[in-house]
Formats: C-alpha cells, structure tokens, sequence
C-alpha cells in the first residue's frame, strides 16, 4: 500500500505493507543507510532514529503507527543543534572504531541531552545502556556525551 | 623487523593520460617496469590536482588501518592528514599480500600494521623521491635543494604543488632504496593527536558498510538452515510465503544445506523465510549437547594426553610435583562464544558485463572467496572482482578457511538466471546459531611450589577443539599432531617455569570452531594468569613481585613484560586500592605484543561485583597511532570481559539454545565504568593491537574478584553462572 512519511523535513510517498518496521522501510524504500539493522528485536539500538523527537528502535516500529509523526534519521543531525554538538565530539575523541552502532548510539545521546542536557556518568550509562556497541567503545561515547555537553554550554 | 625490505624493488607507472602518479612496493621482488596501472602494486596514488590516497591492502573493521597505512604514506611525504584519502585495494595477493600469510591477502592476527610499516613508507618516500626529481628537472636545480611539505615543493627560489610534477614523476624509475624519513622528523607517526581518516563518515550516516550495497534491480536472498549442524534440506513447501509482497521464490541450495529464499527486499525475505517450511534429513546432522561436550573434555582432562606439545620430561614434572612443598591446583572450562559482530554476516554477488563476477563484501580475506569462485564459476582469476566495503566488526567472524557466506552467496546466485544482483543478508539469529565458534576448551594445572614458594614443577592439561585441523590452514599450524592455536600462550609462555609439562588432547568439533579475537590466548591467559595468582597466593607473595620473579634476565619478551607489568602496577595504583576495592592484575604476550592490565572492582562475588576501572599498559612496539592503540585495547579489554562475565553459546541435540542478542547479552557501557591505557614508548618493530588487549582481560578481572572474595577463583566460564553475580 502507498503510504506517505515525514522524514527529515521531507514528505515521502512510500510503498510498504502494513506491520514493516519501519527500519526496512528507511533502508531498503528510501534507501538511505544510515540507520542500521543489528538485531531487529530492539536489543542493539543501532536502528534508534527520532519519532517527534524521541528516540525510538525502528526494527519494532510498524511504518503505519508512524503516518503522523516527524522521523528523524543521523543524516538529518548535522542540522540539529545538539546532533551536530555531539558529531563534533564524536570525531574530536575518535569514538567510532567499525561505526556500525554509531549511528544509533549518536540518535540516543542526542536524545539524552536534549532531556537532560548535563548528565552525569550514572544517567549517561542508565539512559545508553539499550545501544550496544561490539567493539566496546563505551568509554568514549561517555566522554563524547559529555564534551557534548560542553560544546552545547559554550 | 621480519619484513626483509632490502630485496624489494620499486615500480612505478603512469595512467598517462590521467596523470596519476602510483608508487607500490611488489611483494615478490624487482619486476621490470610497466607503464599499466594494473601490474605495478600501487599504495599510493597522486593526481596532478595534488590529491593523495592510499590504497589500504586490509580491511577496516574499526581496528584502524585505512588510518595506520594512510598514517605511514602522509609521513613520508610530508602531508597534513587531511591531505590524504584512501581507498580499499581490489583483491590481487601477487600485489597487495600480507607479508605474514605468504601468497594471501588478508587481515587477522593482529598483521596490519606489522607487515605494512615497511612497504608503505618506502612507497610514500619513493613517491616523495619521484616528486622531488622531477621538480629539479623541470627547474634545472639538484633535488638535494628542494623539500616538499603539505603538498608544495620548493627550495632553490622556486615553488609549486607537487601535483604539477604528477606527469613527469610517473615517466622516471622509482628508486629501488628510497630513504625513509628519521624517527626524529616523524610529525605524524607516534603523533597521539592524530586522528582517525574515517570518523566523520561514521559519525554522519554516510559510511558504506556492506548491508548498505544497494545494486540495481538487485534481489535479496535469505537462507533458510537446518536447526543443527549437517541438516540437508529435502524438500519445502512455500505456500505460506506466496502471499508474502515481495517474495520472488524458493530453492534449495546445491550441497543442500540450505534453502534460499529470495525477495525484493529485506523484510520480504524474512517474512517468505518464517513463513517456508522445510522437510529437513537430520540423519547425519549434529546431535550432540554442549553438556556432552564439556564432558568428552572434562573426562580427557584426567585421561593420558595424547600430545606431549614440548616434547618435555613428563615423568620429571610428576617427581617435582611429588616433592613439591604444596600443589596448586584448578580446573578450567571455556565455553563455545559467538564472535557476534554488529553488522551481521552479508554481502552481495552481481555478473559483470564482461562475462566475470563481482562480489561487494567487507572481505577479510579476499584471497579465500576469490579462489572459491574461479571454482564455483569456472571462471579465470582475473574475472572476478572483489569490492571491499567497510565492515561492522569482524572478531575473526569475517574469514573462514571455506569462505562460508561467500560461497553461500555464490550458490544462491548460481541458482538464479544470473540477470539479477543478489545480496546474501543473514539476521542476528542466523549470526548467533550459524555454527561458528570459539572453540570449547578445558584445561587441568597443577603447580608445585617449593617450601621458600617458588615454582618447581607445572602440568598442564589442554583438551579441546581444534580450529585448524581439517581446514586449509592445517600445514600451516599444525605440526606433530599439535594445533598451535590450541597452546599458544600458554606452552610458549615466557614465564620462566621449571619443571613444565603441557599435554593436549583434542576432543571431535560438535560444530564449526574458528578464531575468535585472540584466538587461543581467549582461555591459555585465562588460565596461566589465574595458576600464576593461585601460586603466588599460596606462596604469600604479592601477585605482581611473584609474576616479577618468573620474569627475570635480560630476554626481550621478560623484559617487556616485566616493563608492561611496572607501568600498569605503578598506574594502577597496584596495592593501594581505595577501602572497598579489589585488584587483580594479569599480562600476556600474544601477536607479538605485551600487555598487563590490572582490574579494580568494588562489591564481591555474593554481593555483586562492579568493575570500577581497568588499567592498561601496552608495549607494541613503535606505536604509528597511539590514539588508535589505546582504543583497541579499551575495545579488547571490553571484549574479554563482556563474553567472560555472562556469554556461551549451548548446544541442545545439536541445536543453538540462543537465538538473539537477549540470550548473548553483549558487553553495555554500564559494564566497566573506566579504562585507562598507557603505551610503553618504543624504537621496536610495530606488533599487533588488535588482540592483544583481549587475553588479560578477563583473567585481571577473575583475580580482582578472588582477592575481594579471598578465596574464590572462577574456573568454569561465564562467571555469572559460576558464582559470581555482577551489579
């Protein structure tokens, strides 16, 4: 069936049956790579994009609950405050080492510091403790979250 | 060094026309010069618009090389790092082989940038040779007078890009000994600001991994496999997937052990696969349990072993052991572990216009697939092509001695008409019950420790699965019956232990083994780090002066151990451990380099345990990009420990009991609240990084946990089912 979405500003006419994750609907519809596939059962987080703001797996998120809502993928978080903070921390600390997760792991730290724009190492690990990351890069997305931070402050 | 460079010669040619100027090192020796781009074994590439990029013979799977090799050709021709890109080279082992694996292409080991330090600068000081001449000819000058720096020539009142003298450069001969720059004048090598080439396409969305190979018209194809190792597929039935949008059909593999099932896209193919049923032969698949296994090797533990792997006095060891003051002894079992990488097994075949093949895949080892397919396609060497894509992870997953997924993507292909690009994609559950494995290892020690608590006698028993026996790679690392990658690390410790024994048995594979980042330093440290702990524990001395003492003289892998060993003591703050915090400390040699790491845990095993910090001293010789190396082992460390505080793969009558990652729950960032990495300065060869981090991982963490606890030191992996709780 046609369907339309809103993704990253722009409206898109989409063919996808109803109960597809919206996750195949970005990668293999749109074609746009970002967003990666890791599990597809919510228990990686690199498919994490925004829906209105929020971060949310897209491998459990049926593409007709999100006919209304405003999608946001990583090749849109250049143009957002707090993702380009945290891309720039990001490459200043060298966080990446595959990057396959990255992307999923940059989606839920801009979510974190959008609610909480200081977080502490506690809520950092509490709030990215669903991305996992198999090359263990752990501790410099927890530096990179708070040079974030610091970037957003200055 | 063990690249002998000397006997190298430079070639070098010109896409005149293009005015490109490429510079390679040919592996083999001095071949006379071509002007063809394609027989000259370029690492470098310059443009006449000035722009530089190196062609990394290995595959990027976060571990660094597309920076390392990029690193070493930027040095020795003065560039900025921003100067220069890079590009994966095509799949060609008579240019682009690793010097460690002879006439094969590819990355494992921890080789990249040990066989690569040579060979790539001496072709960026070739290049800057060329460069240098041909702007003195042009201005009637003597090279001697000019420099080049961040792109630009001159000396001599003149000045300009280097990319104006592409053409010229690329019509002389390539020094055969160009001078490499001194350590001294390195801007970029040991630079720890340098950074990665390749973090802001992984930052930005914009990377290509292999699953993001879009091809036209292109299907995809999923396998529908047998619940255990050996199923063959007799027949299917897809009715149930025929009203499935986007599912194309069905077929059965031709050595049967699968059923491909193709679609238009991806959901399509998972949704057609759930939906086939498939009547399955089991009659000569797998039916074994991982508990039978763990018996078979429990049981060989206490049985004669059959390789005496030294060639050692047995009987000698026993008498030492019998006149021992105390015996210290464990038994250690290590379960099958997944390697898991985040982007999950894939890779996409298309036919070419000419008649070849060509396979898009984050190969590991291009050489492996490629072979295979001259076979499976009949086809000459020279019609098919490997693109090499950047990969979500690897942990040794990505290199098989059969090139599993990449002949399976072969026979899914070969099934089809041909006309259609078909891309392979396996699911999370496919990576985590596909059959490969770290292999499942016991081992039994026994330590003699005489009145005054030295070591007077060890035995130590290995029984396991071997990886390399029935493979390609068995000439290669098998010798006298024994598997090198069932005892390495332990029976050529650098311990000095008198009275040694080691014995291995190996017990029949129940499913596929294969290297596993470290390979079989993933249990051999385990185990000699915790015998090392226990004996220095019964000797009442510290863990750190007992280890101290077994590494005496002046022998290089003693003395860099011993200096690994003091850093990460003196970082650690070894002793003085804040009130309510434990240490432990292990070290371990492997891929040629050292490394001690100390774990400082709060709680204990019945309360639960929380790793506060890890440290980390690393000695891998010069070190071309310090920042990279303190990643791999943060990322090293996490991943000994993740897998050895609550990871293992079961068998049930042969089938995988787990399916997804919340039944292989993988290191989360809560897991280790700190590491800290120094790199031991040194004028020694670059060794491996990669790996090494891994080993003394989770062995500093098990000795951490028996130092809070007193006694408790975890034998049988994972710790989380072996008494251990973690908070």
């Amino acid at each position: 069936m046609a369907l339309t979405l809103k993704l990253n500003g722009k409206t898109h006419e989409v063919e996808a049956e109803p109960g597809t994750p919206l996750l195949w609907v970005i990668r293999d519809e749109l074609q746009m790579t970002g967003t990666k596939f890791g599990c597809g059962v919510a228990s990686c987080g690199a498919c994490t994009v925004h829906i209105d703001g929020v971060p949310a797996r897209s491998c459990q998120t049926y593409i007709e609950d999100v006919a209304d809502a405003e999608i946001t993928t990583i090749e849109a978080m250049s143009e957002d405050k707090i993702g380009a903070a945290v891309q720039q921390a990001w490459v200043e600390l060298d966080v990446v080492q595959c990057g396959y997760c990255q992307s999923g792991q940059i989606m839920s730290a801009v979510g974190l510091l959008a609610e909480n724009p200081k977080p502490s190492a506690q809520e950092i690990d509490d709030y990215m403790n669903g991305n996992a990351c198999r090359c263990a890069t752990y501790q410099r997305i927890r530096a990179g979250i708070q040079r974030a931070s610091e970037i957003l402050e200055a | 060094m063990t690249v002998n460079t000397s006997r190298r010669g430079f070639l070098k040619g010109a896409a005149a026309a293009a005015a490109v100027l490429y510079v390679g090192v040919r592996p083999t020796g001095p071949v006379a010069a071509s002007t063809a781009a394609s027989h000259i074994n370029p690492f470098v590439k310059i443009a006449s618009d000035g722009s530089v990029t190196a062609i990394v013979k290995h595959f990027e799977k976060g571990q660094g090389p597309a920076t390392g090799l990029s690193t070493l050709i930027a040095e020795e021709l003065n560039l900025r790092m921003d100067q220069i890109n890079y590009a994966f080279a095509p799949s060609n082992p008579q240019l682009y082989a690793n010097l460690a694996f002879g006439q094969f292409q590819g990355t494992g080991g921890s080789t990249a940038m040990a066989n690569s330090y040579m060979q790539y600068r001496q072709a960026g000081a070739a290049a800057r040779e060329m460069l240098l001449q041909s702007a003195a000819n042009a201005w009637g000058v003597e090279a001697s007078s000019l420099t080049m720096s961040e792109g630009v020539i001159s000396g001599a009142g003149n000045s300009a890009p280097m990319g104006e003298f592409v053409e010229a450069a690329a019509a002389l001969d390539a020094p055969a000994e160009p001078k490499l720059k001194d350590a001294a004048e390195f801007t970029l090598i040991g630079n720890p600001d340098v950074r990665r080439i390749d973090s802001k396409i992984k930052t930005d969305g914009s990377a290509l991994f292999g699953m993001d190979i879009f091809l036209p018209n292109q299907m995809v194809a999923m396998i529908a496999r047998p619940e255990s190792r050996g199923g063959l597929a007799v027949s299917f039935d897809d009715s149930g997937a025929q009203g499935i949008k986007g599912y194309i059909r069905a077929a059965i593999l031709p050595n049967k052990a699968g059923v491909a099932v193709y679609a238009e896209n991806t959901w399509a193919a998972m949704q057609a696969r759930d939906a086939l049923s498939v009547e399955w032969d089991t009659s000569a698949a797998e039916k074994r349990s991982s508990d039978e296994i763990k018996a078979e090797i429990m049981a060989a533990l206490d049985a004669a072993p059959t390789y005496n792997v030294n060639k050692s006095d047995q009987a000698a060891t026993q008498a030492a052991l019998d006149g021992a003051a105390q015996v210290v002894e464990q038994t250690f079992y290590f379960p099958l572990l997944a390697h898991a990488p985040m982007e999950p097994i894939n890779c996409t075949i298309e036919a070419t216009a000419d008649g070849g093949i060509r396979l898009h895949d984050g190969a590991q080892m291009p050489t492996g697939p490629h072979f295979a397919y001259t076979q499976i396609f009949d086809l000459p060497f020279e019609k098919i092509e490997i693109n090499t894509l950047l990969t979500g992870g690897s942990f040794g997953r990505r290199v098989t001695p059969e090139a599993d997924y990449q002949v399976e993507a072969a026979l899914a292909f070969v099934m089809t008409d041909r006309s259609r690009p078909v891309k392979l994609v396996w699911s999370r559950e496919d990576d985590l019950r596909g059959g490969y494995y770290r292999p499942a290892f016991g081992h039994k020690v026994r330590v003699g420790l005489d009145a005054d608590g030295n070591i007077v006698g060890w035995d130590h028993r290995i029984a396991g699965q071997s990886i390399m026996k029935g493979t390609a790679f068995e000439s290669f690392a098998v010798h006298d019956g024994v598997d090198h990658s069932s005892v390495e690390g332990a029976a050529d410790s650098p311990y000095q232990i008198p009275g040694a024994f080691f014995g291995l048995t190996d017990v029949e594979k129940a499913t596929s083994t294969l290297w596993w980042r470290a390979v079989g330093h993933t249990h051999t440290a385990y185990v000699m780090e915790v015998m090392m702990d226990m004996a220095a524990k019964a000797a009442g001395q510290d863990p750190v002066a007992f280890r101290l003492a077994h590494l005496q003289g002046d022998g290089a892998d003693q003395t860099r151990l011993r200096g690994v060993l003091e850093l990460a003591a003196e970082k650690a703050g070894w002793g003085a451990a804040p009130a309510g915090r434990a240490q432990g400390v292990a070290i371990h040699k492997s891929f040629g380099s050292f490394v001690a790491e100390v774990a400082e845990i709060s709680g204990n095993a019945n309360d639960g345990v929380k790793i506060e910090k890890v440290t980390c001293a690393v000695d891998c010789g010069v070190a071309v990009n310090p920042d990279i190396i303190k990643a791999q082992m943060e990322g090293g460390i996490g991943y000994g420990i993740g897998h050895n505080m609550r990871d293992q793969i079961t068998l049930t009558e042969g089938a995988v009991d787990q399916y997804n990652f919340p039944d292989y729950e993988p290191l989360r960032i809560s897991d280790i609240a700190a590491i800290d990495v120094h790199i031991v300065a040194s004028t020694e060869a670059p060794t491996g990084v990669g790996e090494p981090g891994t080993p003394p991982a989770a062995p500093a963490l098990a000795n951490a946990i028996a130092a809070a606890s007193g006694t408790v030191h975890v034998g049988v992996l994972p710790m989380d089912e072996n008494g251990v709780s973690f908070v």
